[in-house]
């Protein structure tokens, strides 16, 4: 099973609690990981993940887009995205 | 399903730290709504904590231990059958399965349904000769070798490499990463098992379980996968999730086909990190977690009893993944003059209100 799918696949409630269906395994993520999650499951690039983020938060630019990389850092070592995911600037 | 109103009999009512399948098995039968039937406990020993439980079993009697033979045995199931009205038996335990095989035709004759594989099937899946399997399913199966003699062990690191397991021909399995590890495991597993002791290689992953059950004709009835979440000292699961794994059940399919396996089994496959599968058991019976199964919304146990009587039971396919079971321990309180009837009596008659 890819890294995409396996995203797409995955369940995500309100509070961010994360199954992965394929595995049983279970995450926490909190209000950024979940905004990022959600962004990433629609398909959404770089510059409207953190537009999410703007929203959402406040913080300088260059916070948005390292909490982004650290996150999707994250999701490749739980195998939930492929090792040569990134989201292109 | 539909409305199902026989007297069914089931096994492995020994629900310790190392849980024999039977009461998992009856709570799966008692959660079908549609099951109107009576349920009898065969146990061992007196103290199998499934005697116990009212809301198991209707009633229970003492059968002989595998060891005593199939005559024994025979002529303790006729003796049952005669007086509780047995139409179905489902056996759940390794050893007493070539038993239960062996007196299908005879059970029959009785009226009392079984859903077992055959002997041939059964010896195919075993730990002895799994390694046969290789070539007639996709997932590799690990290097195997049966041994009979510890002094095989000094030169069996020409054949398969450390850290292996050793694991008894039933149960027990204990890692080796040296000959002198392997010698004294080599006892242990024959001071409790006996011989042959089984050397397998150590496939380094997760271990991921399914439960299926085979047509007999090379079908799979239905299955459910499952993750153990929190293991036991002896590495038995008391928590997991069921899953969904497309490439394990097209697996599972395939075991299926190879083995045209009839009747509930474990399936134990690990999952290493390079995204390979491999196949580490066959259990030819329910597991101890079965009742995931029925919580899951594919009641196994109830397929397989009605398959028994001699009922239609369509494939069953989707369950709800994410269905998670964690065993508990409890106390129960029983009665001095309930184990005195199962003691004395070699049975615990609830239905009919007293010992006969």
């Amino acid at each position: 099973m890819d890294g995409h799918n396996k995203l797409r696949d995955l369940a995500v409630s309100d509070s961010g609690f994360v199954f992965d269906p394929y595995t049983g395994s279970t995450f926490s993520v909190n209000l950024t990981g979940l905004t990022i999650l959600r962004g990433l499951k629609e398909g959404h690039g770089r510059e409207d993940i953190v537009g999410e983020l703007q929203t959402g938060f406040a913080a300088g630019d260059a916070d948005y887009h390292r909490d982004l990389d650290e996150f999707v850092g994250q999701l490749r070592n739980q195998g939930l995205l492929p090792l040569d995911f990134s989201v292109e600037r | 399903m539909s409305s199902f109103n026989s007297t069914i009999a089931v096994t492995g009512l020994n629900a310790t730290d190392n849980p024999g399948p039977g009461v998992a098995v009856i709570r799966s039968l008692r959660a079908d709504p549609e099951f109107h039937g009576r349920i009898i406990g065969l146990a061992y020993d007196s103290l199998e904590p499934g005697i116990y439980a009212a809301d198991l079993a209707d009633d229970v009697f003492l059968i002989p231990y595998p060891s005593q033979g199939s005559e024994a045995l025979a002529a303790r199931l006729t003796e049952i059958q005669k007086r509780a009205g047995l139409d179905v038996v489902i056996p759940t335990l390794d050893a007493e399965l070539p038993l239960f095989i062996s007196l299908e035709a005879q059970l029959a004759d009785m009226k009392v349904g079984t859903f077992l594989p055959t002997r041939d099937q059964l010896d195919l899946r075993s730990k002895a000769h799994l390694a046969a399997l290789r070539g007639k399913v996709e997932i590799p199966v690990p290097a195997t070798k049966v041994i009979n003699d510890a002094s095989e062990l000094y030169e069996i690191h020409r054949e398969i490499s450390y850290p292996f397991f050793l694991k008894g021909l039933y149960y027990g399995a204990y890692r080796a990463t040296s000959v002198d590890e392997a010698v004294h495991a080599f006892h242990r597993v024959v001071a409790q098992w006996g011989l042959p002791v089984i050397v397998q290689e150590e496939v380094r992953g997760d271990e991921l379980d399914v439960v299926a059950v085979g047509d007999g004709r090379g079908g799979l009835v239905g299955a459910v996968a499952m993750r153990k979440t929190f293991l036991t000292d002896k590495g038995k699961g008391w928590a997991g999730i069921a899953i969904h794994d497309p490439v394990l059940m097209r697996l599972t399919e395939q075991l299926m086909g190879a083995l045209r396996w009839r009747g509930p089994c474990e399936v134990e496959v690990v999952a290493t990190k390079d995204g390979g599968y491999h196949l580490l058991e066959v259990n030819p019976r329910f597991p101890a977690w079965v009742y995931l199964s029925a919580g899951a919304g594919i009641n196994l146990p109830s397929a397989v009893a009605r398959l028994a009587a001699g009922h239609e039971v369509k494939p069953m396919r989707d369950y709800r993944v994410g269905t998670m079971f964690v065993r508990i321990s409890l106390d129960q309180i029983a009665s001095l003059e309930d184990f005195e009837r199962i003691t004395t009596y070699g049975e615990l008659r609830r239905s009919a209100g007293s010992a006969q």
